[in-house]
Parts: structure tokens; C-alpha cells; sequence
């Protein structure tokens, strides 16, 4: 009898969280599942990455940080200068190809209560758990001068990612902000091995060292408090 | 008279024909979704990326450069990035986001693009 109790007192105790999961959900299918997909079936077709309009959050719940998700949804700014993928943002001009701003639409903005709603169903979701281990990111530091020369001259991502506002390329996520909005160990994760996270990902693979897996993660992490500073 | 027009016009397709690459094949599909960013939508190497590039991506109209490549140079440069084949850093392997059939689809469609093959105009 105490047991059942126990039980009852136990379900009580969790009901708010499984509430809050369902409206999540809900919340999901009504204002996102448009643009972003939440079931783990990879897609390898080149259609299929022409026509995402979001990032899979499939495994929202092994990527982001809460606390950041929760603020973006209310006040979302674009993180892909070029957008989700590029070549549907881009016109040509005789000065070479640069991006077309009108064929941006604002992402959904949510109020404070349907963010932390929403945010918590997210984490909930972490398909491809399979590819985190806890704790490969191991906390360390770099300079500034070795990170960027990692980055830039050793090995070209410059050429994709933004460091600073404004500076580097405009197809991928912008990297000063990447500590903030992802979990360590994903990004060591993700640079290790992004096919096996999205089999279409612009991303390539450079077979990176360990060693520099973590002097990235680093370097990112200088260039968020940089940002921070200024 | 008229029949001179359409010879004209059907000259001027023929003759037109070869140096449009083909814009529904592989080759294009994936030079788009993976190339475009730096050398371009038209292959001339200003891709949207460029600009805080310290070297500019290869103009893959350029006869004369691409008439330099053997096939297999150049598959190996996608494959295995720029440095394979003693060339920028900026250049990624790519041979994890491909497969090798469909490297050698991007290969021809360079074939196209540059309107050339290798030792030849």
C-alpha cells in the first residue's frame, strides 16, 4: 500500500513535466514541423537539402543549450548569413554572387512562456545518441593568433564559417557564437564525424586530429567571450 | 527569305547547344548544392564566399587552366581537397560528403562547364 503511494505521489510529481512535453509537441506540430523535422529517417537526396528550410531537430536534445534555444526562439536572428542553404539566398551579379536579402522570411517569434515550453520538449529529443560520449570535450585554452591559424591557414574553414561578424564565409553557421548555442561535446561530436550526424551536411569531413577536435572547441570559446567584450 | 531565318535560328541552337552544360544533370545538381558557394552559379570562381578569401577559387570556364587537368587530377582534388593535388587549404576533401560515382559526375560536368578536356582546347 505505501509503495502505491509512493507511485501515485511519484506520477503527481511528474505530471507537469509530461504536460508541458505534450503542449511541446504540440506546439512543435502547429508553429515548426514545416520547416523542421523531428523523425530520425536520414535523407540522402540532394532534393531534400534544396528544399530544408530548417536545421533536423531530430536531435535537438544532444545539440543545443537550453538556456540559448529558450532566448532565440524569442528573438530569432539568422545564423547562416546565406541562410539554411545557401544556393536558394544567392544571385549572381557581374561583381560575382552575393546574397539576396528579399528571399528571407522572418523566423516565428515566440513569447517567453511558449519558448521555455517549446525548449523543453526540444531537449527532449536526442536521436543519435549513439555519437555523444560525455565528456569528450575536455575544458582547455588556446590564443586567439593559434586558434585563427588553425581555423584559417592550417585548415580553410574560414572559407565557410564567420569568426567575427562580417568576416569569413557566408554558407555555413557562423562559429563566434557556436559555444554558446551548441553543447561541447556535440561540436567535438559533429567536426569528428558530420555524416554520421546528417548524411547531406555541407559539412566536409578534414579527418581532424583529436587534439585539434578540442583546440577548435577552444578557439570557439575564445571567440564568444571575445564577442562578449565588445 | 523565311527559310533562311529559321536556318539561322536552328544554326544558331546547334552552335549554341555545346557550350550550355547540361542544367538537369547530376554533375550540375551537385555542383550546385556543393560548389556554387565558392566558384560560383556560373563556375567563374565568385562564389558568394569569396570575398574574405585569400585565394580565388578556380575559374572552371577556363580552358586553358582546365585543359591543364587530367580527369584524375581533378577527382582527386575533390575527393581529397586542394593540398592532395598541391593547392589551397580552402579547397575541402569532399570524399565523405560524396561518393565516387558521383565525383566523377561532378568531374564530366567540369568537362562541360570548361567546354575542354585534358591536353586539348
Amino acid at each position: 500500500m505505501n509503495s502505491l503511494l509512493r507511485y501515485a505521489g511519484l506520477l503527481l510529481l511528474m505530471l507537469p513535466l509530461v504536460v508541458a512535453a505534450k503542449t511541446g509537441e504540440k506546439l512543435f506540430s502547429e508553429q515548426c514541423s514545416s520547416c523542421h523535422k523531428v523523425s530520425d529517417e536520414q535523407n540522402d537526396s540532394l532534393k531534400y537539402v534544396w528544399d530544408r528550410k530548417g536545421p533536423d531537430l531530430s536531435y535537438a536534445g544532444n545539440k543545443y543549450n537550453a538556456k540559448w534555444i529558450n532566448g532565440w526562439l524569442q528573438s530569432p536572428q539568422r545564423i547562416r548569413p546565406a541562410g539554411m542553404f545557401y544556393a536558394n539566398h544567392i544571385k549572381a551579379t557581374p561583381d560575382g554572387d552575393v546574397i539576396d536579402e528579399t528571399t528571407f522570411k522572418p523566423h516565428v517569434k515566440l513569447s517567453a512562456a511558449d519558448a521555455e515550453t517549446l525548449t523543453q520538449y526540444l531537449m527532449t529529443l536526442k536521436a543519435r545518441s549513439d555519437l555523444i560520449k560525455a565528456g569528450d570535450y575536455q575544458v582547455g585554452t588556446i590564443s586567439q593568433s593559434m586558434g585563427e591559424m588553425l581555423f584559417d591557414k592550417f585548415r580553410g574553414c574560414l572559407a565557410c564559417h564567420q569568426i567575427e561578424p562580417g568576416y569569413g564565409g557566408f554558407s555555413g553557421p557562423e562559429v563566434y557564437t557556436a559555444t554558446i548555442r551548441l553543447q561541447e561535446d556535440f561540436l567535438v561530436s559533429f567536426m569528428r564525424k558530420p555524416q554520421a550526424w546528417d548524411k547531406r551536411t555541407l559539412m566536409p569531413d578534414k579527418h581532424l586530429k583529436e587534439a585539434d577536435l578540442q583546440k577548435f572547441v577552444h578557439y570557439f570559446h575564445v571567440l564568444a567571450e571575445t564577442g562578449d567584450k565588445q | 527569305m523565311i527559310l533562311r531565318h529559321w536556318f539561322s535560328i536552328g544554326l544558331l541552337v546547334l552552335t549554341g547547344l555545346p557550350v550550355m552544360a547540361a542544367e538537369t544533370s547530376l554533375g550540375h545538381d551537385l555542383y550546385k548544392t556543393y560548389c556554387w558557394q565558392c566558384h560560383g552559379m556560373k563556375g567563374t570562381g565568385n562564389g558568394v564566399n569569396v570575398p574574405d578569401m585569400s585565394v580565388q577559387p578556380r575559374d572552371h570556364t577556363d580552358t586553358k587552366e582546365m585543359s591543364s587537368r587530367s580527369d584524375e587530377e581533378l577527382f582527386k582534388a575533390i575527393k581529397e581537397g586542394g593540398q592532395a593535388i598541391s593547392k589551397s587549404v580552402l579547397m575541402p576533401p569532399w570524399g565523405e560528403n560524396l561518393t565516387d560515382t558521383e565525383i566523377h559526375a561532378l568531374v564530366d560536368y567540369l568537362r562541360e562547364l570548361c567546354q575542354c578536356q585534358h591536353g586539348g582546347g
